[in-house]
C-alpha cells in the first residue's frame, strides 16, 4: 500500500467522456514506475468536468482535475509526486484555489455523502466510511422506536409526492400477514433525471443498507429493488454489492447473529414510464404489463402478491442510514421545518455546472442556478427551470426567489418531483416544450384511462399544430379544458400530472402561445415551420457555401455577389444557416 | 422458415412453474434469438402453458421487446429533456441520412444497424447523447455522426 491515491471518477458519465482511456494509461504506468494505489470511483457530480481523477495522500493534499487529457495525465501525476501543484485544469483542492471549490461548498451531502469518494465495488472501503453501523445500531432497537425515528425526522418521499416516510413505514408495518415486502422504486423514467443511477452507481451500499433496516422496522423478509434496464453499471454494482453483503453476514439468514432474515433481489425493468408508478411496479414485478390498480388497497395493506407492501424510492432509502445513526433531531437541523433534509438534483441544460448536486432544503432556486450550478452556459439569459420532468413544470425568471422546499414548489403549479432540473435560456421555445413532455407522456400512457390514453392525444395534436402555425385562437381554450378532464379522470400520477407542462407554460408564457397562433411566430426561433431564413446583405460575401448545402437549390446567387433565398421554396431546414461562416443568415 | 426452438430448452425448465417470470424470461429469450417472433411466442405458450395472449401483451407493453428481427448494432438516441433542447432531432436527421433510413424505416437493410429513441440515457449533462451497443457518444453535433458510425461499418469490412 502505497500513501499515495490516485482515483478514476468511472460512473456511466465519466466512462462517456473517456475515463477509461485515463484508467488505462494509469495502470500501464503504475506497472512501469508504481509509488501509487489506484483505484476507481463513482461520480462526484461534475459531469460537466469528465473524465476527472483525484491525487490525494500527498504533501499537496487533495487535488482533483478535471477534462483530463489522457496524454498529459502521466505528466501532472510526476508532478504531484514531486509535490508540485501540476499545471493542469484543478476543479476541487483541500489546500489550493480549485475553479470549483465553491460549487461544492454550496452544498449539503447525506445522500451523495460517499459518492464520488469510496469505491463502490468495495464493501470493505463502505465500511470504512461508516457503513453498516447503522444496520447494527438499528438491530439493537425495537422496530417501533426505528419507526418513530422516522417519523420524527419529517422525511418525506422522495420519488416526487412528499409523503410522510415514517408514516408509509408504520402503515405497512401494522398490516397483517406474515409475509411482507419491502420495495425499492430505482426506475428513474423522468427525461432529464439521473439522481438514482448516480447514487446506486456510487453508493449501492447505502441504498442497501437503508432497506435492510426498513425490512427490519415494517417486519419483512423479502425485498426487491426495480432498477431500468438502460442502467446497466448501476445493476452491475447493486449485484455486486447484494453478493459482497450476504458473504459478510448483512443480508441472507439471522443477520449478524439475530433472528432476522432478509433476501434482496433485483428486478430489471423492461421500458415502461409508468412502472414509475408504484401499483404499476408491483404488476411489472409479477411479470405482468405494468399498469397501475385502483387503490384502496394500498400497497401498505395489499402489494405485491397480495401481500402487504413498502415502496420507497432510491433517495428516499438513502437517506435512512443517515437517520438512524445521527439521529432524527440532527436530521432536522438541515432544511426546513415542513421539508426536513436535502434533494438531490440533476442540473441539466443550458447551465455552466450540469450535474448532480445535493442542497438543502429551503434553498433559493436561484442560488442553485446562478452559485450551485455555476450560472448559464452561454450568454444568451435565463428564461425558466424546469422541474419535475413530464408531471412538472416550468418556472419563469420572476419566481427564482421560490425556495426548494415541496409546498413552496407546488404553489408555482411545477412539482419537486424525483429532481429533475432542465435550465432553459431564451434560445428555448416553451410551446415546444410543452409539445415535447405531452408527446412523451401521451407514448407512455398505458392506455388504462381514456383521458390519459386519448386526452393526451388530442392536446398533442393541438400542440403539434401551433407549433407547426396551424393554431386556431380557441385553442388555449380546448387545451385548458382538456387538461382539467384528463386531471380529474385519471388513475394514477402519470395522467394526473401529464397536463403540468402545458398547465405552466401557458399560465406563465402565454404569450408565446399568442405569438405563435395569432402572429405565426416563433420568438426563441425553434418551431421551424414558423421561421424565415433570410440572407443579410450587408454581410454576404458571396462565398456560396450556402448554396451549396442547400437541398432543396433555392438559393441563388453568383460567386462574390449577394445571395438570395426563394421564400416559396424554402423548406425551413436550417443548413444554410449552419453552413454560413459570416453570420450572413437571419433566422426568425 | 421453421425456426429452431431448442437453444430455449434449458431457460424455458429453468423459468417453467415459477411465479412472475414471464418478463425475465423473454428478456432471455429476446437475446437467445434476437427478437420475439410470433412463433416464438406461441412456443413458449405451449411449453409454459400461459396463455399467448398474456405473452404478446407483456411483450408489446414493454418497449424492450422486439417483435422483428434487429440489426446487429443498436443504435439508442436519447430523447431525453436536456438532449431534445440540445437539437436530439438534428442528430436523428443526421444518422436517418448517413444510414440511408426513409420514412418509419428503423433498420438497414445489410441489417447492420437499428436505430431507436429512448426516453433518457440519463447522461444528461453530455446532450445529446446516443448509444450505440453499450458505449455513450456524447457532446455531438450532426457533422460528427458519419465518423463515428464510420467505425462499426470498418469492422464490418464495409
Amino acid at each position: 500500500m502505497s500513501e499515495i491515491k490516485v482515483k478514476v471518477g468511472m460512473a456511466s458519465c465519466g466512462v462517456a467522456a473517456g475515463a477509461s482511456e485515463v484508467y488505462y494509461v494509469l495502470t500501464r504506468y503504475q506497472k512501469e514506475s508504481g509509488g501509487f494505489d489506484l483505484g476507481s470511483t463513482a461520480c462526484i457530480g461534475m459531469c460537466f468536468e469528465e473524465p476527472i481523477v483525484e491525487f490525494s495522500g500527498g504533501s499537496l493534499g487533495s487535488v482533483s482535475l478535471g477534462a483530463v487529457d489522457p496524454a498529459k495525465i502521466e505528466e501532472h501525476l510526476k508532478d504531484y509526486l514531486d509535490n508540485k501543484l501540476p499545471d493542469a485544469n484543478i476543479i476541487l483542492a483541500d489546500k489550493h484555489n480549485g475553479k470549483h471549490n465553491e460549487l461544492l461548498a454550496g452544498q449539503t451531502r447525506i445522500v451523495l455523502r460517499n459518492c464520488g469518494v469510496i469505491d463502490p465495488k468495495s464493501i470493505q472501503d463502505y465500511e470504512a466510511h461508516g457503513g453498516y453501523t447503522a444496520l447494527k445500531k438499528a438491530l439493537a432497537m425495537d422496530p417501533d422506536e426505528i419507526i418513530d425515528e422516522v417519523k420524527a425526522s419529517g422525511l418525506r418521499g422522495r420519488g416526487g409526492a412528499g409523503f410522510s416516510t415514517g408514516l408509509k413505514w408504520s402503515f405497512a408495518a401494522r398490516a397483517k400477514g406474515k409475509k411482507k415486502y419491502v420495495i425499492c422504486n430505482a426506475d428513474e423514467g423522468d427525461p432529464g433525471a439521473f439522481m438514482d443511477r448516480s447514487t446506486l452507481e456510487g453508493d449501492p451500499h447505502n441504498v442497501i443498507e437503508g432497506m435492510i433496516i426498513g425490512a427490519y422496522a415494517m417486519g419483512a423478509d423479502e425485498g426487491y429493488i426495480y432498477c431500468r434496464a438502460e442502467y446497466p453499471m448501476a445493476i452491475r454494482h447493486l449485484l455486486i454489492a447484494i453478493e459482497k453483503a450476504e458473504e459478510k453476514g448483512y443480508l441472507g439468514k439471522k443477520i449478524l447473529g439475530t433472528d432476522f432474515s432478509f433476501e434482496l433481489h433485483v428486478k430489471e425493468g423492461a421500458g415502461a414510464f409508468v412502472c414509475g408508478e408504484e401499483t404499476a411496479l408491483m404488476q411489472s414485478i409479477e411479470g405482468k404489463r405494468g399498469m397501475p390498480t385502483i387503490r384502496p388497497p394500498f400497497p401498505a395493506e395489499s402489494g405485491l402478491w397480495g401481500c402487504p407492501t413498502n415502496i420507497n424510492n432510491v433517495e428516499t432509502w438513502a437517506n435512512i442510514t443517515y437517520i438512524i445513526n445521527q439521529g432524527s433531531a440532527e436530521f432536522r437541523k438541515i432544511g426546513t421545518d415542513k421539508s426536513p433534509g436535502t434533494k438531490v438534483f440533476a442540473l441539466a441544460g443550458k447551465i455552466a455546472g450540469s450535474g448532480l448536486i445535493e442542497v438543502p432544503m429551503g434553498i433559493e432556486l436561484r442560488d442553485i442556478i446562478y452559485k450551485v450550478g455555476g450560472g448559464m452556459k452561454t450568454d444568451k439569459p435565463f428564461k425558466a427551470v424546469q422541474m419535475g420532468g413530464p408531471s412538472g413544470g416550468c418556472i419563469p425568471a420572476s419566481l427564482l426567489d421560490t425556495i426548494v422546499d415541496y409546498d413552496s414548489i407546488n404553489a408555482t403549479g411545477a412539482i419537486m418531483g424525483s429532481g429533475g432540473m432542465v435550465v432553459m435560456d431564451s434560445g428555448t421555445c416553451m410551446v415546444d416544450v410543452a409539445r415535447f413532455f405531452l408527446h412523451f407522456t401521451q407514448s407512455e400512457s398505458c392506455g388504462k384511462c381514456t383521458f390519459c390514453r386519448i386526452g393526451t392525444r388530442r392536446m398533442l395534436e393541438i400542440l403539434t399544430r401551433i407549433t407547426e402555425g396551424k393554431g386556431e385562437p380557441e385553442d388555449i381554450d380546448k387545451l385548458e379544458d382538456l387538461a382539467a378532464n384528463i386531471i380529474k379522470g385519471s388513475l394514477c400520477g402519470l395522467g394526473q400530472t401529464a397536463p403540468n407542462p402545458v398547465l405552466t407554460t401557458l399560465r406563465y408564457f402565454r404569450d408565446e402561445y399568442l405569438a405563435h397562433i395569432d402572429a405565426k411566430r416563433c420568438p426563441a426561433g425553434v418551431c421551424n415551420s414558423l421561421l424565415r431564413y433570410e440572407v443579410i446583405p450587408d454581410k454576404c460575401v458571396g462565398c456560396t457555401a450556402c448554396a451549396r448545402k442547400c437541398p432543396v437549390s433555392c438559393i441563388s446567387g453568383k460567386v462574390k455577389e449577394v445571395h438570395y433565398i426563394d421564400q416559396e421554396e424554402c423548406i425551413r431546414c436550417g443548413a444554410c444557416y449552419s453552413a454560413c461562416k459570416f453570420g450572413a443568415i437571419n433566422k426568425g | 422458415m421453421e425456426q429452431d426452438f431448442s437453444p430455449l430448452a434449458e431457460s424455458i425448465k429453468r423459468y417453467r412453474g415459477k411465479p412472475g417470470i414471464l418478463i425475465p424470461l423473454l428478456q432471455e429469450v429476446q437475446q437467445i434469438m434476437g427478437y420475439l417472433s410470433i412463433d416464438t411466442m406461441a412456443h413458449l405458450s405451449r411449453e409454459l402453458d400461459i396463455p399467448a395472449a398474456e405473452i404478446y401483451g407483456v411483450a408489446t407493453f414493454y418497449s424492450m421487446f422486439k417483435l422483428k428481427p434487429q440489426g446487429k448494432h443498436i443504435i439508442r438516441i436519447c430523447k431525453g429533456t436536456a438532449c431534445h433542447v440540445s437539437d436530439a432531432d438534428g442528430i436523428k436527421d443526421a444518422l436517418k441520412s448517413s444510414l440511408g433510413l426513409e420514412g418509419e424505416e428503423d433498420t438497414t437493410k445489410d441489417m447492420l444497424f437499428t436505430l431507436m429513441e429512448v426516453a433518457c440515457l440519463g447522461c444528461c449533462s453530455l446532450a445529446p447523447v446516443i448509444m450505440i451497443d453499450d458505449t455513450t457518444y456524447g457532446k455531438l453535433s450532426p457533422d460528427g455522426i458519419p465518423k463515428i458510425l464510420e467505425r462499426y461499418a470498418y469492422e464490418e469490412g464495409k
